[in-house]
């Protein structure tokens, strides 16, 4: 194992986002804070309590999931394409370095990224809702299993893309819909049964449920199939890095 | 202690190395060449030779269709781990973080590499280099020569038994060609094998001690660069006459001289290799006769032909 390496490229992307504060830190904090401010505060007090909850402390764990899915995706996407795009990414292939570690360091350090970014964002909710947490230990595993999961996902897409546009299609055409419409800012319980089946199909629905539990309790979808829903698409992730690797897939001719 | 194949005097063993890419371009074909321990090769070849395709096989940057390479006798594919830890690789283009400082870059390279941290070393490497007072300099700001060189300062930065240089001197300054040069002496002198790829012929025949010739994907030739002078080179001796010509005497037939217009001017064109002959039709033998003849000569010169003219008639020989 060359330990030496995971850490040389963890320090390397972790320096990047230290270089990167403001738009790596600031802008999400910011614009979660401006969802606070309008559904929390503005509206929230305007709704009625779901399942016991009030509204605003309601949307807290979606709107950290939100924000952890597109950050793990957007982070973990620009780190592998950008040396792809600069040519750099010829030292990371001649280095003695397995896929295994090459993913360890970057999806480490997004994954990194993103639940630091997570835990910043429960803590400027605090500040607008009172939170109680049931179970804090499960929201730190929620927690760190999505952001590996979806940093891993980010990777998939930063070695797919062939272009910046391709870079941005998945996260802002794919995730940020169905983060919307996974129960992010509602109760599956809110919607006709028709539409509560459609969502069924929805894996960030599963997510927030799980993520949800962990704060309050009771959620929509049982936490073990939430749990076993995350854990299978960190499975498939991780089968499809391999194959990338395998095949050299966009990486070697 | 156990015997380890980096012990061999060859340091890369390349053999049957093929490579057809996706499209059906053959890029390589059937490459066999084995590179010493401690030698500086220079391998030759028009654009799209297949020079680079070959330094990115044994780098790990294609995958090859066909054959094996050994590096220190790891296979590049089996033992890649142990392979790529022995080699440095400079490439073509200038590939890096323009937003990292030289430092940085450099210290990253050594870790992917698998070496802790070694600051007096990158120092060296730095100073050895006149990068040390752009150390903390952003990479971007840097002129086209100094980022040459910090690709230079990261392929060396893990101690490389190994140094791939491809094209070094491309967009760069004689003066940094000149310090690239000595540089590439100080190393080999230090151990370290290299190999380099270049478009500027007068590179290879100041520095290499082995040359080989890629075409089409084929190695051509592989020769001691001063074998390969010797074998194929020529040198054309210049007499001038005190007095014109008009007529080469028949004495001189067997020479193949040529008489300039004016019939001032002798030119006696001969193969190297024909050097130390003993068919009398040497320079001595030449001068001798022209003084057997009577023809006072006031001064005279040699002109041997460089590797360049070697190579153009080597890759124009190909089909």
């Amino acid at each position: 194992m060359n330990l030496q390496a995971i850490a040389a490229i963890y320090g390397f992307e972790m320096n990047r986002t230290r270089r990167t504060l403001g738009q790596s830190v600031v802008s999400p904090v910011l614009s979660t804070s401006l969802y606070f401010v309008v559904f929390g505060s503005a509206i929230g007090p305007r709704m009625a309590e779901v399942g016991g909850v009030a509204y605003g402390a309601f949307i807290v764990p979606g709107l950290m999931m939100l924000t952890l899915l597109t950050q793990s995706i957007s982070n973990a996407a620009f780190a592998i394409y950008f040396p792809r795009f600069t040519g750099t990414i010829y030292e990371l292939l001649s280095a003695p370095v397995s896929p295994f570690e090459i993913v360890a360091g970057y999806v480490g350090a997004a994954a990194t990224k993103s639940t630091v970014l997570g835990l910043i964002i429960l803590a400027t909710a605090s500040l607008f809702v009172p939170l109680e947490i049931r179970h804090p230990f499960w929201v730190l595993g929620f927690l760190v299993l999505t952001a590996v999961t979806f940093s891993l996902f980010g990777f998939i897409i930063g070695i797919w893309a062939d272009g910046f546009e391709r870079l941005q299609l998945i996260p802002m055409l794919v995730i940020t819909p169905l983060t919307f419409l996974g129960g992010t800012f509602y109760s599956l319980d809110m919607l006709p049964p028709v539409w509560r089946t459609v969502t069924l199909f929805n894996p960030v629905v599963y997510l927030v449920s799980g993520f949800r539990w962990s704060f309050f309790g009771h959620s929509d979808v049982r936490v073990e199939v939430s749990f076993a829903m995350t854990l299978a698409f960190l499975i498939v992730c991780l089968f499809t890095v391999r194959w990338m690797f395998r095949t050299g897939y966009r990486l070697k001719s | 202690m156990i015997a380890t194949p980096g012990a061999s005097s060859s340091v890369i063993t390349v053999s049957g190395l093929g490579k057809t890419y996706a499209t059906g371009h053959v890029a390589l074909k059937d490459v066999c060449l084995e590179i010493r321990r401690g030698e500086i090769f220079a391998l030759l070849g028009p654009n799209g030779a297949g020079k680079t395709t070959l330094i990115s096989v044994i780098c790990g940057l294609v995958n090859a269709t066909a054959g094996k390479v050994e590096v220190a006798g790891y296979d590049i594919v089996a033992d890649y781990r142990a392979a790529r830890s022995r080699i440095g690789l400079v490439p073509q283009e200038l590939t890096t973080d323009s937003f990292e400082s030289v430092w940085a870059t450099v210290s990253f390279s050594r870790g992917l590499f698998g070496r802790k941290a070694n600051p007096a070393y990158i120092e060296k490497v730095l100073r050895s280099l006149s990068l040390w007072d752009k150390k903390d300099a952003r990479i971007m700001t840097l002129s086209g020569g100094m980022k040459r060189r910090v690709l230079i300062a990261k392929a060396l930065s893990h101690e490389p038994e190994v140094l791939f240089l491809d094209e070094p001197s491309a967009g760069v300054d004689v003066e940094l060609r000149r310090d690239m040069w000595r540089l590439v002496r100080e190393l080999r002198d230090e151990g370290v094998t290299i190999i380099l790829t270049t478009h500027y012929l007068e590179e290879a025949e100041e520095m290499a001690d082995r040359v080989g010739v890629i075409a089409k994907g084929e190695l051509i030739l592989v020769e001691e660069k001063a074998t390969l002078m010797r074998k194929l080179g020529k040198k054309q001796l210049t007499v001038e006459l005190t007095a014109p010509l008009v007529a080469l005497p028949q004495a001189l037939a067997d020479f193949g001289l040529a008489l300039s217009d004016d019939g001032i001017r002798l030119t006696y064109t001969y193969a190297t290799n024909r050097e130390g002959d003993d068919d009398g039709l040497s320079i001595a033998g030449l001068l001798a006769a022209l003084s057997s003849e009577g023809i006072a000569f006031k001064d005279l010169h040699t002109e041997q032909s460089s590797l360049e003219d070697i190579f153009v008639s080597l890759v124009r020989r190909e089909p």
